[in-house]
């Protein structure tokens, strides 16, 4: 079987393409290039991005033993995940980019040039397992799982894609990048966006975007507390940088309730108005029952809340078991059935808007 | 394996390779004034001879550097720089759009660095420079003519003798990459009339790092690297000893055989398009059809990206180019192709498969055999370019 591995320059995927190699695959590594220019994404030891990077990945390429290219995805990584990124915000979500590109640029872009390509199935190095009968389980790694930005993956995808490390910790892993000589070994792991390189999100957005003045307001009275300078620069949930010189009445602290586009307001609250007890979603990619109780994770690495999922008519609605606070628009919501061979990835959908049972938010 | 990319760099001659091992194991600076240095003195300018008689130079023309991108570096900056500073209206450039980044990025550089203006050379659609365009710019404000002998990408020749002639009507000095036509197309510095002409080892069977730039005497130009002076005061550096007497019997061998290998690789090369064109019948062949380089053919295939056809014949044991340009591994639609009024997709469809001296008809064979299987999926990858959006 002839496999792509895709290599960030990281000791994931290094390891994940080794191990490829090892079972028998026939394996070519492909570094994808992301930026359309290189020297601008993140620089260092955190990205994936930068010339350093697909240096890192070629060199292990070379140790592993296997044919290595690059393939220049800058113009669709920056179409189909920069730009969703940008307008994300501007309509008062908050995207997670990770998932998008693993939706629309490591398994839709590269898959699908590897299949025509004559390959088989793409390696990458997420923790996250697939099983058996093909589906989607948590890493043995709890810490490092990454099965929450692969659940938009559909059936077909996830038929043609390998997880070599998801029964590894990432303790293991290192270890064996290191046994195997892979000078990627103790590279520090990525965080962060890898195309905002400075890690100022709200910075980057505002150069982006322009400076859009409006209010702040308090959810329960309407009254004005303050201004900002853009709606994109806040996440609901978010409590630091509002900015606001008078403390609320009760001296607690206020947070993001909501962000509303077309007035250009932020609305702040105390903390118990972020509580919402139902999640509606969009776009669900559901292979469970339906209506069913499972558990449901609502932010990358996020704890789990049960819940009660129905999907019907191309929507999703979990009941959560108990109220929970900061969840934001254009994030996922992830059903999982607990198992203790890792929770199966039950579907996933996007997340339109949530509200509480008092109807608040 | 298949070694289809010649033109990348070329296999070392076994006698360069002894002329390289036999010089290495002496000691000697040839700077120095003692025996050992004169010995090695002594090497270096028979050389110096040797390339000077196989290219119809003066000894004394021949300025020994660290390969070709040194050699038109010094070429197009050195000359700028000294016919700038003796007469400051002379700050344009007049350079071919289709020259090796060498050549490109020292112009580019000259623009954004040094107050120069640049008249950039349009070709036709097989990259051949018109005489009339060079005539139409050339004026007292220009410091030097850079236009290559032939392309490395796409083979064509160019008419180099009359540009030449035109610049050197009004006293403009010409420069001339020649570092694909030595040992392929027959290479005359003084015949010519270029002023300046550079020269690359590893591709005419010497080693990599070793070249040369053929500077007529009264050519004036301002080092790139200072130091002891040794190549007539414009180049510094203690002399490669070994590597430049195995570069010198590359270019007598390589010059002596030049004919031959025009017959026979040439004849191989005609082959080699007959059979792609008979095995993929819609591929274009970029470049000049007769005047072109004997061991060069070029293709766009519709349909497929020259990067996907790469790797699947790479993955066949086939090692052939996409001829462009590469920053971190990333293949850009090549700056030749879109010279000649190709597209973005015919440019980023195209590839170089360069043929030299050790070719043989089972390189072609074995080219044949994996071709069509690789356009069919390199055709299919084409197509999933847009979908799943
Ligand atoms: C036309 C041309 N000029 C210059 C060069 C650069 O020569 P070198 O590799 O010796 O620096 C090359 C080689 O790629 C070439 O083909």
């Amino acid at each position: 079987m002839r496999v792509l591995a895709a290599m960030s320059g990281g000791v994931d995927s290094a390891v994940a393409a080794a191990r490829a190699a090892d079972a028998g695959y026939d394996v070519t590594g492909v570094h994808l290039a992301l930026s359309r220019n290189p020297q601008t994404y993140r620089s260092g030891a955190r990205g994936c991005c930068t010339l350093e990077d697909a240096r890192d990945a070629r060199r292990a390429a070379d140790v592993i033993g296997i044919p290595f290219y690059v393939w220049d995805l800058a113009e669709r990584f920056h179409e189909d995940v920069v730009d969703d990124f940008v307008a994300e915000y501007a309509a008062g979500r908050t995207p997670n980019p990770c998932l998008r590109c693993n939706e629309k640029i490591k398994f839709a872009a590269v898959l699908d040039r590897a299949l025509a390509l004559g390959f088989d199935a793409v390696v990458t190095g997420h923790h996250a397992r697939r099983d058996a009968h093909g589906r989607l389980r948590r890493s043995a790694d709890p810490g490092k799982d990454q099965s929450y930005v692969l659940a938009v993956l559909t059936a077909d995808q996830l038929a043609h894609s390998i997880f070599p490390l998801g029964d590894s910790t990432k303790a293991q892993v290192r270890a064996e990048a290191a046994a195997r000589g892979l000078a990627v070994a103790d590279k520090p792991d990525s965080h962060d966006i890898c195309f905002i390189a400075d890690g100022d999100t709200r910075g980057w957005l505002r150069s982006r975007l322009g400076e859009q003045p409006g209010d702040i307001v308090d959810g329960a009275t309407g009254e004005v507390l303050g201004r900002h300078a853009g709606a994109y620069g806040y996440t609901v949930g978010q409590r630091k940088g509002l900015g606001l010189d008078r403390p609320a009445p009760d001296g607690k602290p206020r947070y993001v309730l909501s962000i509303t586009p077309v007035s250009n307001t932020v609305t702040v609250g105390p903390a118990a108005a972020l509580e919402v007890t139902t999640v509606y979603g969009d776009r669900p990619l559901w292979t469970g029952p339906s209506p069913v109780s499972v558990d449901v994770q609502l932010r990358a690495h996020g704890s789990v809340v049960p819940a009660q999922v129905t999907v019907s008519d191309g929507r999703l609605v979990a009941e959560l078991a108990r109220p929970v606070r900061g969840v934001a628009a254009g994030q996922a919501i992830v059903g999982y059935q607990p198992d203790p061979d890792g929770d199966i990835v039950l579907g996933s959908a996007t997340i339109s808007h949530a509200t509480s049972l008092a109807g608040v938010a | 394996m298949t070694y289809l990319d010649h033109a990348a760099t070329t296999p070392i001659l076994p006698e360069a390779l002894e002329a390289y091992l036999a010089a290495s194991g002496a000691v000697g600076n040839a700077s120095s004034l003692h025996a050992a240095g004169r010995h090695a003195r002594r090497r270096v300018e028979e050389a110096r001879e040797q390339v000077a008689a196989a290219l119809r130079a003066r000894p004394s023309e021949v300025i020994f550097t660290a390969g070709g991108t040194e050699s038109d570096n010094l070429a197009v900056k050195g000359v700028f720089w000294a016919r700038r500073a003796a007469d400051p209206a002379r700050i344009r450039v007049v350079a071919g759009s289709v020259e090796h980044h060498a050549v490109l990025d020292a112009v580019g550089w000259l623009e954004s660095h040094e107050g120069a203006t640049v008249s950039w050379l349009p070709v036709d659609e097989v990259g051949r420079i018109a005489p009339d365009a060079l005539a139409e710019v050339l004026d007292d404000d220009v410091a030097l003519v850079t236009a290559m002998w032939a392309n490395n990408e796409v083979g064509t020749v160019q008419p180099v003798a009359e540009l030449a002639a035109l610049a050197a009507a009004r006293g403009v000095p010409y420069h001339a990459d020649a570092v694909q036509a030595v040992g392929q197309l027959p290479v005359d510095f003084a015949g010519s009339g270029v002023a300046a002409l550079t020269v690359s080892g590893h591709k005419l069977g010497g080693p990599v790092g070793v070249g040369a730039l053929l500077l007529g005497r009264d050519i004036p130009c301002t080092p790139l690297l200072h130091g002891g002076g040794q190549e007539r005061d414009v180049r510094s550096g203690t002399l490669d000893v070994p590597g430049i007497v195995a570069f010198a019997t590359a270019v007598e061998i390589s010059v002596k055989a030049q004919e031959a290998f025009a017959c026979r690789v040439g004849a191989l090369r005609d082959e080699l398009i007959d059979r792609v064109r008979a095995a993929a019948p819609d591929a274009v062949l970029n470049g000049d059809p007769r005047d072109r380089l004997p061991g060069n053919a070029h293709f766009s295939f519709p349909g497929c990206e020259g990067d996907a056809l790469l790797l699947l014949l790479d993955a066949a044991g086939i090692a052939c180019s996409t001829g462009s340009a590469c920053s971190a591994g990333v293949a850009q639609p090549s700056h030749v192709l879109l010279a000649m009024g190709a597209d973005e997709d015919r440019a980023r469809s195209s590839l170089r498969f360069t043929l030299g001296h050790t070719s043989t008809q089972a390189d072609i064979d074995a080219l044949v055999a994996a071709l069509p299987g690789a356009i069919e999926r390199a055709r299919r990858a084409g197509l999933t370019k847009s979908t799943r959006r």
